[in-house]
């Protein structure tokens, strides 16, 4: 892939051949990296292998997030370009006026004069969306024709971007794609670990980093954390997620505590596997576990059904009254406060939005626990009253 | 813009009709008044007059001979005319036959015959002169009255240059002469006369007359700041060396461009220079003055001008300079340009003490260039010579001193070359500056080049643009070190696959080639309009067909086959709104940039009424559909136009669909369109095969089955020949990777196997073998779900449940919501999945973006 993109490149500076390629990957395979890569290694072989050209090579990185209409996009096509009209990093006229200035521009230099261009188009199934796909239509059609050299380069992470474009657009896409996958396996990924925390030899301190790539070595024999590469390697490939737990468990490192250990591992995996919502219910009181527990009931006896205020409190009274002895029996409003509560940490969702009509004890809700997590959350929960965890796990135990 | 913005014109008839004709119910008059409303002014114009005929361009008037006028019966106003031709109104291509260089003010007598002699007599916008010259005379120097005065030297039949005969010779002479006698009687539009209201109306009918007067001062300012002076040096330089040396020679030093590159000599060598040659001129100078004198005296017609004319010689030379300036300038490269600027800035202080010091002679020698022989007879001879010879103008009267001139100039023709050159570049910078101030969008540096005549652009390679923003060359920098040539057959084999890389022949579209032809040329030759609708699927060659059919066409017009036209193409993708189409297409047809709203006015103008001299104009509209709109007015004046009478315009449609008009169009839009349909068949296997072989005609660098398998291959999914020659190139470079050695290699199947899989292979299974193990088991927890459910969505709880459901029997921890989420987001931004908005959290519906099958193979295999 590296080569290919290289080869490409190279064509279209040297030779002046007209390019458009797509990669495609899923997040965090490196679509960036390897783009960047490549422009580091052209740029290196034309100052290798050729002192006399002058790399002239423009390089509009754009990015489908800030140029969110054609518009935005061709004035900073144009300011990057650098083109006469630019005042200042500014650019004037109207919409209509600068695209015809662009497409003339483009269109009066010819394969051996002008000097390449290399448009980088980040995120480019954004662009897509794009009215009429002016921009990209226009892009690739300078790239099909006899005009001044250019690559198109996209990047997303989309698998069915071809679908997307018009099928004008499409036809004039090269239909070069450059898939990007992280098709390694668990051995290699421990390379990676291992390649990731090791210091460079130029460090300054050569004793140390002896000591410390030792102790790298060691942890990446290690058990443990073999498990919790493991598990994490299962559950994503992106590099971006090790690189956060690495980070997780190196902050821990400190003067007193010079080495990584395989704990430190290990509570990093801990905190960055924590479920969010699940972390949310520990800090609740008794009486809104209560009334999570109820909601839990409905669902269980409902079948998934949306819930109302007046149905919750029910199911708590029916509770209180049978079973409970150690909870004392809240009020409406009191009970209507805690409900709130869960409402504004979203741990139950209206199922539209709430209106001045409708009553707000009637408004029907949804749950956005599942039952497990309530369970998980109730066996980790401090000083929780025993009949409450009996209640949570049986509805009918009053029976 | 200077359209006729100061007053309305009253035509009435002068005198009588002189003859009528009963059957026919015309009557005939002798000559025409043109009435002005606002300064209260009557011109009369009489037959055998010559006059400027409103055209196309407001400022580019048809010159023409008044043969006749004459009333019909519906009370209209009609003149029968003779034309003259401009040099712009000639192709480009045919100004070569001419060998020779015009001035602006040079006409042709026309003899085509295509031209409608015809005309309303309310576009006769006023009276000017023509005299007519012999094909060796030179022009001689009129700085009076430009734009007023106009030589004919040749005639032009479409075909050829001739000279003229001495029958149309003679002719036009008399009417000159005629012309003269009533100059002298009625001294109404006498040409020489500034000072009356009527001149300066006329004047300000062709071109604004404050113009040239702005130019002045500008220029003069420009002089004051010192940053011309160093251009100014230059072109005295410049002229002075073509004055040292023999004037016959005067060709190739135009084109001397060891002067041009020694402009940037330092001011004291310049001036060194100057001395130099007011010497060497002086010789020269006796034997040739004393006629030139008399020449500009008769012209300005009294003594006390000479000094006026000087000065605006003077200052029309300085506008040369100026736009000489220019182009040296613009011939550099950007880089230069830069480079040259900031040198003349360090130059200044320099140049400011020399400039003052030698300011007077500089001057002096400078106006020696331009009007060497008067000013130089003032200074030396003494004025009682210029005395004589202006009461010998008297006592002859303007027409004897004529034709002494014009038969005396013949014999002076060493000296009147010369004079030749001078006149040449004070013509030059008025259309040169006005140009480039009017348009101020990136074609106008195109433009003056096509309009300025052959002499200019041997002057000026690149025409001036200045350098404020607005009028910014759209240029992208030039490139350094030259684009390598192929050196391998592959990469030769590669460039001529490229879809870019144009053919010799479009092969397989010989048919609807000859049929979109021959339309285009019946039309063309009746001088009709009409509409023709091209559809077919991408890539089908249907741009390139009718791209291949202007060329021919326009081919077949400079051998002259076929009457001239104008093309003109729009894209539907290239513009920004519908409406902009209007913009386009009038600047493609005269060069002005207005707004969308007032250009379809104006267009909507142009076709309607019947222009006398117009060509008619080919229009390409590319990717008609995106031309809609809800109204769908754009598409409906483009389909409008054609019906008219006397429109002269061919619309060529392009579009994707073929039933579009049925479709999109409402009917009254689609009547207009007409039923000149044709569709481009998606390519066959064997048309495809064609097609790359002929690409690739004397490049071994194919098998034979190689071509055949990505012919069929494409034929079967869409018949696109652009995917087709894409494919062939992408074999072509996988070629190359895979050789190790040297030896030359052709492409086989196996790489054209390998190129087409990459481009049709569908990317789905791959990543999702690709995935993590719970990426793969939450799809595995979906199909489970599908199954259970029969339905194909899903909530990600429901899924959720599978899932934990599917880990406790692999042995595996089961996940956390959050992590399920974050891989159901991550499945979801490949677009494995589609989802909802993901606040909705665990109740989010999922459903799946390829077939269950497809997974259900992608996870089964290992």
């Amino acid at each position: 892939q590296h080569r290919h993109l290289l080869e490409l490149l190279r064509r279209t500076t040297v030779h002046g051949e007209s390019n458009s390629a797509l990669i495609i990957g899923p997040r965090g395979s490196g679509k960036t990296t390897l783009l960047n890569h490549v422009l580091k290694d052209l740029r290196e072989m034309k100052q290798v292998t050729e002192n006399l050209l002058e790399f002239f090579m423009k390089n509009p990185f754009l990015s489908g997030l800030l140029q969110t209409n054609d518009k935005v996009a061709l004035k900073e096509i144009t300011r990057q370009l650098q083109l006469e009209n630019v005042v200042g990093d500014k650019v004037f006229g109207s919409f209509a006026e600068n695209l015809a200035f662009l497409l003339e521009a483009l269109r009066r230099g010819n394969r051996t004069s002008s000097c390449p261009i290399l448009f980088v188009l980040d995120e480019f199934d954004l662009f897509v969306h794009h009215k009429n796909q002016t921009l990209l239509y226009n892009l690739f059609d300078i790239s099909q024709s006899a005009q001044t050299p250019v690559t198109v380069i996209g990047l997303t992470c989309r698998q069915d971007i071809l679908e997307l474009l018009e099928k004008r657009v499409k036809s004039r896409f090269s239909h070069r794609q450059i898939y990007l996958m992280n098709s390694f396996d668990f051995k290699e990924y421990i390379k990676i670990f291992k390649k990731q925390l090791s210091l460079p030899a130029e460090f300054p301190d050569e004793s140390f980093a002896q000591k410390w790539n030792n102790n790298v070595q060691h942890l990446s024999e290690d058990k443990t954390v073999q498990d919790v590469l493991q598990n994490l390697f299962h559950h994503t490939k992106d590099l971006r997620s090790l690189h956060l737990l690495l980070m997780l468990a190196l902050s821990a490192v400190t003067v007193h505590h010079p080495l990584l250990t395989a704990a430190d591992l290990q509570e990093a995996s801990r905190q960055h596997r924590t479920d969010s919502k699940a972390n949310i219910v520990h800090g609740l009181s008794v009486l809104e576990i209560c009334l999570i527990i109820a909601m839990k009931h409905l669902n269980d006896v409902y079948d998934g059904e949306p819930f109302n205020f007046q149905m919750v409190y029910n199911e708590f009274q029916k509770f209180i009254q049978r079973k409970a002895h150690s909870m004392y029996n809240f009020e409406k409003p009191v009970v209507m406060k805690a409900f709130e509560h869960l409402l504004q940490l979203e741990l139950v969702k209206p199922l539209e939005r709430p209106s001045a009509r409708a009553q707000r004890e009637y408004l029907l809700m949804k749950l956005l626990l599942d039952s497990s997590q309530i369970m998980d959350a109730l066996q980790v929960y401090p000083n929780c009253p025993t009949d409450v965890k009996q209640w949570a796990a049986s509805s009918l135990s009053w029976l | 813009m200077n359209t006729r913005q100061q007053s309305k014109l009253i035509y009435s008839w002068y005198g009588k009709p002189t003859s009528s004709d009963r059957k026919l119910r015309t009557s005939q008059y002798k000559g025409i008044l043109i009435t002005s409303e606002s300064s209260r002014t009557e011109t009369c114009i009489q037959l055998g007059d010559f006059i400027l005929v409103e055209g196309v361009n407001a400022d580019q008037p048809y010159v023409a001979q008044l043969m006749d006028l004459y009333e019909d019966g519906a009370q209209h106003k009609h003149a029968v005319v003779q034309w003259f031709c401009r040099l712009e109104e000639i192709p480009q291509n045919k100004r070569k036959l001419l060998k020779r260089e015009v001035s602006a003010q040079e006409v042709f007598f026309d003899q085509v015959l295509g031209y409608d002699t015809d005309i309303a007599a309310e576009t006769i916008i006023k009276s000017i002169m023509v005299l007519p010259l012999h094909l060796g005379e030179e022009l001689p120097i009129i700085t009076l009255n430009k734009e007023q005065t106009f030589y004919v030297k040749q005639s032009w039949d479409g075909k050829c240059f001739k000279v003229l005969s001495p029958d149309t010779f003679s002719k036009l002479k008399e009417a000159n002469k005629k012309r003269g006698v009533i100059t002298n009687s009625s001294k109404a539009f006498i040409p020489s006369d500034t000072l009356t209201p009527v001149k300066k109306e006329m004047e300000s009918v062709v071109r604004s007359a404050t113009k040239p007067k702005n130019i002045d001062m500008e220029i003069e300012s420009k002089h004051s700041t010192s940053k011309s002076s160093l251009a100014k040096e230059r072109h005295s330089q410049r002229v002075a060396s073509n004055d040292i040396k023999t004037p016959t020679a005067r060709k190739k030093l135009e084109l001397n461009s060891p002067t041009r590159s020694k402009a940037k000599l330092l001011g004291c060598e310049v001036l060194n220079l100057l001395d130099d040659d007011c010497d060497a001129v002086a010789p020269l100078e006796p034997s040739a003055s004393k006629r030139k004198v008399k020449f500009t005296n008769e012209i300005l017609g009294s003594p006390p001008k000479i000094p006026c004319s000087n000065d605006k010689s003077k200052s029309t030379s300085e506008t040369a300079e100026h736009c000489q300036r220019f182009s040296d300038i613009i011939q550099l490269s950007p880089y230069t340009r830069v480079k040259n600027f900031s040198e003349k800035d360090k130059n200044l202080h320099g140049k400011d003490d020399n400039l003052s010091l030698v300011g007077y002679q500089k001057l002096s020698s400078l106006s020696l260039v331009l009007t060497p022989r008067s000013r130089r007879t003032c200074a030396q001879k003494t004025s009682a010579l210029i005395a004589e010879q202006i009461s010998l103008l008297k006592s002859h009267g303007k027409l004897a001193a004529e034709e002494d001139v014009l038969s005396g100039s013949d014999s002076s023709y060493s000296s009147s070359s010369e004079e030749e050159e001078d006149d040449d570049v004070p013509c030059t910078p008025e259309k040169k500056t006005k140009s480039s101030r009017i348009f101020s969008t990136p074609k106008s540096s195109r433009k003056p080049a096509v309009h300025t005549p052959a002499k200019t652009q041997k002057k000026t390679p690149l025409p001036g643009t200045p350098r404020t923003p607005r009028n910014a060359t759209p240029e992208i920098p030039r490139r350094i070190q030259a684009a390598q040539e192929p050196a391998s057959v592959l990469e030769k084999a590669r460039l001529r696959l490229h879809v870019s890389a144009i053919p010799e022949s479009l092969p397989c579209r010989e048919e609807e080639f000859q049929d979109i032809y021959n339309f285009v040329e019946s039309k063309l030759i009746d001088g009709t309009g009409g509409c023709m609708y091209i559809s077919g699927v991408p890539g089908t060659g249907k741009t390139a067909t009718v791209h291949e059919v202007i060329r021919c066409l326009q081919q077949a017009a400079e051998n002259d086959e076929l009457p001239p036209f104008q093309f003109v193409e729009i894209n539907g993708m290239k513009l920004t709104d519908p409406h902009q189409a209007y913009v386009q297409i009038l600047e493609f047809l005269t060069g002005q940039k207005v707004t969308a709203t007032h250009a379809a006015v104006l267009l909507a103008k142009l076709f309607s009424t019947p222009g006398p001299k117009r060509k008619t104009t080919v229009l390409i509209v590319d990717e008609l559909d995106l031309l809609w709109t809800r109204k769908q007015n754009v598409m409906y004046n483009l389909f409008d136009w054609p019906t008219q009478k006397h429109s002269k315009l061919i619309i060529l449609a392009i579009a994707n669909t073929m039933d579009l008009p049925e479709r999109i169009m409402m009917n009254r839009v689609a009547s207009r369109l007409g039923l000149t349909r044709m569709s481009f068949q998606p390519y066959t296997y064997k048309q495809l095969q064609q097609i790359i072989s002929s690409r690739l005609k004397g490049v071994k660098a194919f098998e034979e089955d190689a071509v055949q398998l990505v012919s069929r291959k494409v034929a079967a999914l869409s018949g696109d020949a652009r995917r087709c020659l894409d494919i062939c190139r992408r074999a072509t470079e996988i070629c190359e990777f895979a050789r190790q050695k040297r030896t030359p290699e052709i492409v086989r199947m196996a790489h054209v196997t390998e190129a087409i899989d990459e481009m049709f292979s569908s990317p789905y299974v791959n990543a999702i073998r690709n995935a993590s193990l719970h990426e793969q088991i939450f799809l595995k927890a979906i199909l489970a779900e599908f199954r259970r459910a029969g339905v194909e969505e899903a909530t990600v709880q429901q899924v959720y449940q599978h899932h934990v459901a599917l880990c406790r029997m692999e042995g595996l921890q089961s996940p956390t919501v959050s992590e399920v989420m974050a891989i159901c987001s991550r499945l979801g931004a490949c677009r494995l999945l589609l989802l909802e908005a993901s606040n909705k959290y665990l109740h989010m519906r999922v459903r799946l973006n390829l077939s269950q099958d497809d997974v259900m193979y992608a996870l089964r295999e290992e």
